[in-house]
């Protein structure tokens, strides 16, 4: 192997072996496929890429006993270097703009650039969280404008804007089911019930509330077993339950839409519960069903998935959270109202009880703030954006196409791949796959590595839970049938190698900038840091 | 529908493919009373991107912007140069389009430079790890104050009276649902931090941690060695805040100082204002030990199958795809694309630039105080601050504020906003100082004072 190098520049590559099939090289370079160092290895301390002023001796100084002696360490590169070196990873990585990136339940869709451009104007960009809101008018109708068309398209009372992704969303709606409860003098509620097939988000959410945790199960079909959940439900007993809320996917993470949601809905609301839906998966019925309509009370709407915000390598995200009359007046501060004279109105907590009393009759009570500032600005004006750009028809065409997408793969793929829920009726915006029929000790993981050399980026796997070896497709709206034909004959290929048993599949992916990596050795010795303290 | 690649006879074909009859059949599993059956009525239909365009600038020139007026904000988010080139580079579709790195192998773009932060933000703050980034500074120093508990097994956090009111807001909200008591009391208008007075509270406890920020909210340096201690003394962490990464290229870092846990929002560099997010939430801890109680994503080294170095993302037996209502963090989603502008900001800037930066800021805001002290009834606060300074105007600083901003003058934040309950602090005003500062900026500041307070 090749240990990082603390005394200067030297290929990762270079020590190596050359791999089956490829040329060994000088450099450790493969023609465009291009070897980086680190910055550690490169950079110095003394170069820099920014022109500034030398620092001047004397004048005052106000550090205190405080001013820095130690160095910080830190390497800097000449601008010709740094825009290479970040050039050269950047070409180390998949991205929706080079292929389809199938990521079921994340929702990997083309980022349009006028997005961009506009997040990029000084009027949005440029502009501090603590302005005088006299001066920010255009950001808050910004946040006002979005809210207005989440709201309709939800069907919803009201909308949490500053939740920061889709689980500080989640929190914020379990907060708002916490705080409702209290106020109805309710706290003994402290369960949330959360099906199997759940992101890992729910229950890690729940608990972060301080919740207990209960699974629901699923029926044969993939979906809620309402009459379990009813059954739980009535063990709370004497109209005095335990249980808080449910906490469900819909359409649920095996690409279903949970028919029985209005019933799931009305058992828990009878039960004095509240209803809590993970809106993941809102880009399937965009347009086309309001989950206000199905008895929801708190949905988060990922705002990087739906409408298309990037995800820039894990984040930033946005969460909006659409409330129920009962939850809105639990809803985090700050939030923004419009008042008749047109003017928007940042509530903080200085006004909140008097902007309350004036103008909501004093329902509204938040339980408090949940982040520094407004929430993600930036995500903002990039969906609203979106949003304009597709309207009202648009989005629903968003959906349907979505649909049918999915449904395309499913169908294409049923004869040799194994589809367990594929008689439970169409999927919606994904398909679940699992690797029942695999030959010769194959594995899901497998077929995704084959799925890379064929140009791909693999699906999502071993999620849900629900299913043995599963592999869940999303392939969008943004995908031409052409690109999902081209996609679907690169699956049918590896799903006939795995069936047969081709080992040669244990080797992938050979293509790539990296063979498999030791995911063991990272987790049993870390090294987290260049040069750094090993953390065992 | 630009954004829509399939026409009409595609949708068709794709149909019988499937075997239904229409896109409706699709959706039978949804509840026929639940459906619409056409597009939300009261909504506009799509718009070409022009029109999209222009209606987005016309909200934007309804605010005003930094740039382009005298402007001295901070307060938590600062106003730095980023150079051109980090926007190109976290522009790049590779970056700007690429999930969460799952698969490593064509992830390592991604990888290798959340591995390059990581140790630039340990570095920074005089840490052993730091992980792949948080939210923002102030759900940062929530995370912080729930790993110490953890760690201690306590539940009680004092913060200090000079933590951002916003994350003191935040803490108390979380800690109403997670059991955990805040001891906070709010900043008193001196020169000195209250050290003594923090010590007295810690003394008088058992709490899991003392959260300080540094600088602090007026802009004062709070001496971290001297609270560090009597923490320590109590068997507490301490968990240093940090909100201008820019100041610890001039002061010594917190982890020199002695905190556990360094916390901090990361978007003065290469980030921006953004009206408040996305932001970057920065979280390292001094004893490496603490790693496996660390939330959010960590990115490790590690080897291929024919013994290249690569790395992936590490240790997630801690996070909630793995251990759900167990793990340390329901965190999923982080700030990689502002990381990566963060780490491209960094690497220009280097060590030297990062201390050049630092200075000149320095030098500006001396100069900027001293000037502004000049002003008929006004006072500075501080002994020690870095680039942001509160002033005392010995009347109410919100209405001077607004005032200033009627002139085309952003005059800084007033305590009055932040402490809207605390009259005997209406008079301060924090007025942030950076290299984006001129002096025809600082002229215009003491020119609009002296007329307001004439």
């Amino acid at each position: 192997m090749n240990a990082p190098n603390k005394s200067g520049w030297k290929p990762a590559m270079q020590a190596a072996g050359s791999g089956e099939g490829s040329a060994a090289t000088h450099t450790g370079n493969r023609a465009l496929m291009l070897e980086e160092p680190l910055i550690f290895e490169i950079g110095h301390r003394e170069t820099t890429g920014v022109d500034l002023p030398a620092p001047s001796s004397g004048g005052s100084d106000r550090l205190g006993r405080f001013a820095r002696t130690a160095p910080i360490d830190l390497p800097g590169l000449s601008e010709p270097e740094t825009v290479r070196h970040y050039t050269r990873l950047s070409r180390q990585n998949y991205a929706i703009d080079l292929g389809l990136f199938p990521l079921g339940s994340c929702t990997m869709k083309h980022n349009p650039r006028l997005n961009e451009k506009v997040a990029r104007l000084p009027g949005f960009a440029d502009v501090h969280p603590l302005q005088p809101v006299d001066t920010v008018q255009g950001a808050l109708a910004v946040i006002d404008e979005l809210a207005r068309w989440l709201i309709a398209l939800t069907g919803m009372h009201a909308v949490a804007m500053s939740p920061k992704a889709g689980a500080h969303g989640e929190l914020c709606g379990i907060l708002c089911i916490r705080a409702a409860l209290d106020a109805r003098g309710e706290s003994g509620r402290t369960v949330i019930l959360v099906p199997e097939s759940a992101h890992g988000t729910n229950p890690a959410t729940a608990a972060f509330a301080g919740f207990s945790v209960e699974e629901v199960p699923a029926n044969a079909d993939g979906r809620v077993d309402l009459p379990a959940l009813k059954a739980r439900l009535a063990r709370g007993g004497d109209g005095a339950g335990d249980v808080a809320g449910v906490m469900i996917t819909n359409p649920n993470t095996c690409g279903l839409f949970e028919r029985d949601m209005k019933a799931i809905s009305d058992a828990v609301h009878d039960a004095g519960g509240y209803v809590y839906c993970d809106g993941a998966n809102f880009n399937a019925i965009v347009g086309r069903v309001r989950p206000g309509d199905l008895g929801i009370d708190a949905m988060h709407i990922n705002l990087h998935k739906t409408f298309s915000t990037p995800h820039g390598g894990g984040g930033p995200g946005s969460g909006p959270v659409v409330l129920s009359e009962a939850l809105a007046p639990f809803m985090p501060l700050p939030y923004t109202a419009r008042t008749a004279d047109g003017h928007i109105h940042l509530v903080e907590e200085e006004r909140a009880d008097a902007f309350s009393e004036e103008h909501f009759g004093g329902v509204m009570q938040s339980f408090g703030r949940m982040t520094a500032f407004h929430g993600q600005m930036g995500m903002f004006t990039r969906a609203l954006t979106y949003i304009l750009s597709h309207g009202a028809d648009g989005l629903r065409q968003v959906a349907e196409d979505a649909v049918l997408n999915a449904n395309y793969v499913l169908r294409s793929l049923e004869d040799v791949l194994d589809a367990p829920f594929a008689r439970s009726g169409p999927c919606m915006h994904e398909a679940l796959f699992s690797d029942a029929g695999f030959g010769g000790g194959l594995s899901t993981l497998d077929l995704a590595k084959g799925l890379i050399d064929e140009g791909f980026h693999p699906m999502t796997v071993y999620f849900p839970l629900v299913v043995h070896g599963a592999m869940l497709v999303e392939p969008t709206e943004t995908e031409s049938k052409a690109a999902l034909d081209q996609f679907i004959g690169a699956l049918r290929h590896l799903a006939e190698r795995a069936r047969a048993g081709d080992e040669t599949l244990k080797a992938a992916p050979v293509h790539a900038p990296r063979r498999r990596l030791d995911e063991t050795q990272a987790a049993r010795r870390p090294v987290l840091t260049w040069g750094g303290t090993d953390p065992r | 529908m630009r954004y829509l690649p399939l026409t009409d006879s595609d949708r068709q074909a794709m149909l019988s493919t499937i075997g239904a009859g229409s896109i409706d059949d699709l959706f039978a599993d949804v509840p026929r009373e639940a459906w619409l059956d056409g597009p939300i009525e009261g909504l506009p239909l799509h718009a070409s991107e022009q029109a999209v365009e222009r209606h987005m600038r016309k909200l934007a020139r309804q605010n005003v912007t930094a740039g382009d007026v005298p402007f001295f904000l901070g307060a938590g988010a600062y106003r730095h140069h980023i150079p051109a080139s980090v926007d190109h580079i976290i522009q790049r579709g590779e970056f700007l389009t690429a999930y969460t790195p799952y698969q490593p192998e064509i992830a390592q773009g991604t990888l290798q430079m959340l591995f390059e932060f990581q140790t630039q933000v340990a570095r920074l703050y005089g840490c052993a790890v730091a992980n792949a980034s948080l939210y923002d500074g102030s759900t940062a120093c929530w995370e912080a104050i729930g790993m110490a508990r953890r760690i201690t097994r306590r539940n009680l956090a004092i913060l200090d009276a000079g933590l951002h009111p916003h994350y003191v807001e935040v803490a108390r909200t979380m800690a109403r649902f997670t059991g955990d008591r805040i001891d906070h009391v709010p900043p008193v208008l001196e020169a000195g931090c209250g050290e003594d007075a923090l010590i007295a509270r810690i003394k008088a406890a058992e709490p899991s941690c003392v959260v300080v920020q540094y600088p602090d909210i007026l802009g004062r340096i709070p001496d971290l060695a001297r609270i560090g201690a009597a923490a320590r003394e109590q068997g507490a962490l301490l968990i240093a805040v940090n909100t201008e990464p820019v100041a610890l290229g001039a002061i010594r870092s917190p982890g020199e100082e002695g905190a556990d846990i360094v916390v901090g929002e990361g978007q003065a560099l290469g980030v921006g204002l953004q009206f408040g997010g996305p932001y970057l939430g920065l979280f390292a801890v001094r004893d490496p030990r603490h790693v496996r109680q660390m939330p959010g994503r960590l990115c490790g080294e590690t080897v291929d199958a024919e013994g290249r170095r690569g790395f992936v993302l590490t240790l997630s037996t801690r996070e909630q795809h793995i251990r759900r209502e167990k793990a340390t963090s329901n965190i999923c989603t982080n700030s990689g694309l502002c990381a990566l502008a963060f780490s491209v900001h960094m690497t220009l800037l280097g060590e030297k630039g990062l201390r050049a930066l630092a200075a000149e800021n320095h030098r500006l805001a001396c100069h900027a105080a001293e000037r502004l002290a000049q002003v008929p009834g006004v006072r500075l606060l501080n002994d020690t601050f870095f680039n942001e300074f509160t002033l005392l105007l010995g009347c109410d600083a919100r209405a001077v504020v607004r005032r200033l901003a009627g002139n085309g003058v952003l005059a800084g934040v007033s305590l009055g906003r932040l402490y809207p309950d605390q009259p005997q602090l209406a008079e301060g005003l924090v007025v942030a100082v950076t290299e984006t500062t001129t002096e025809e900026d600082i002229s215009a500041l003491a020119d609009a004072l002296q007329e307001a307070l004439a």
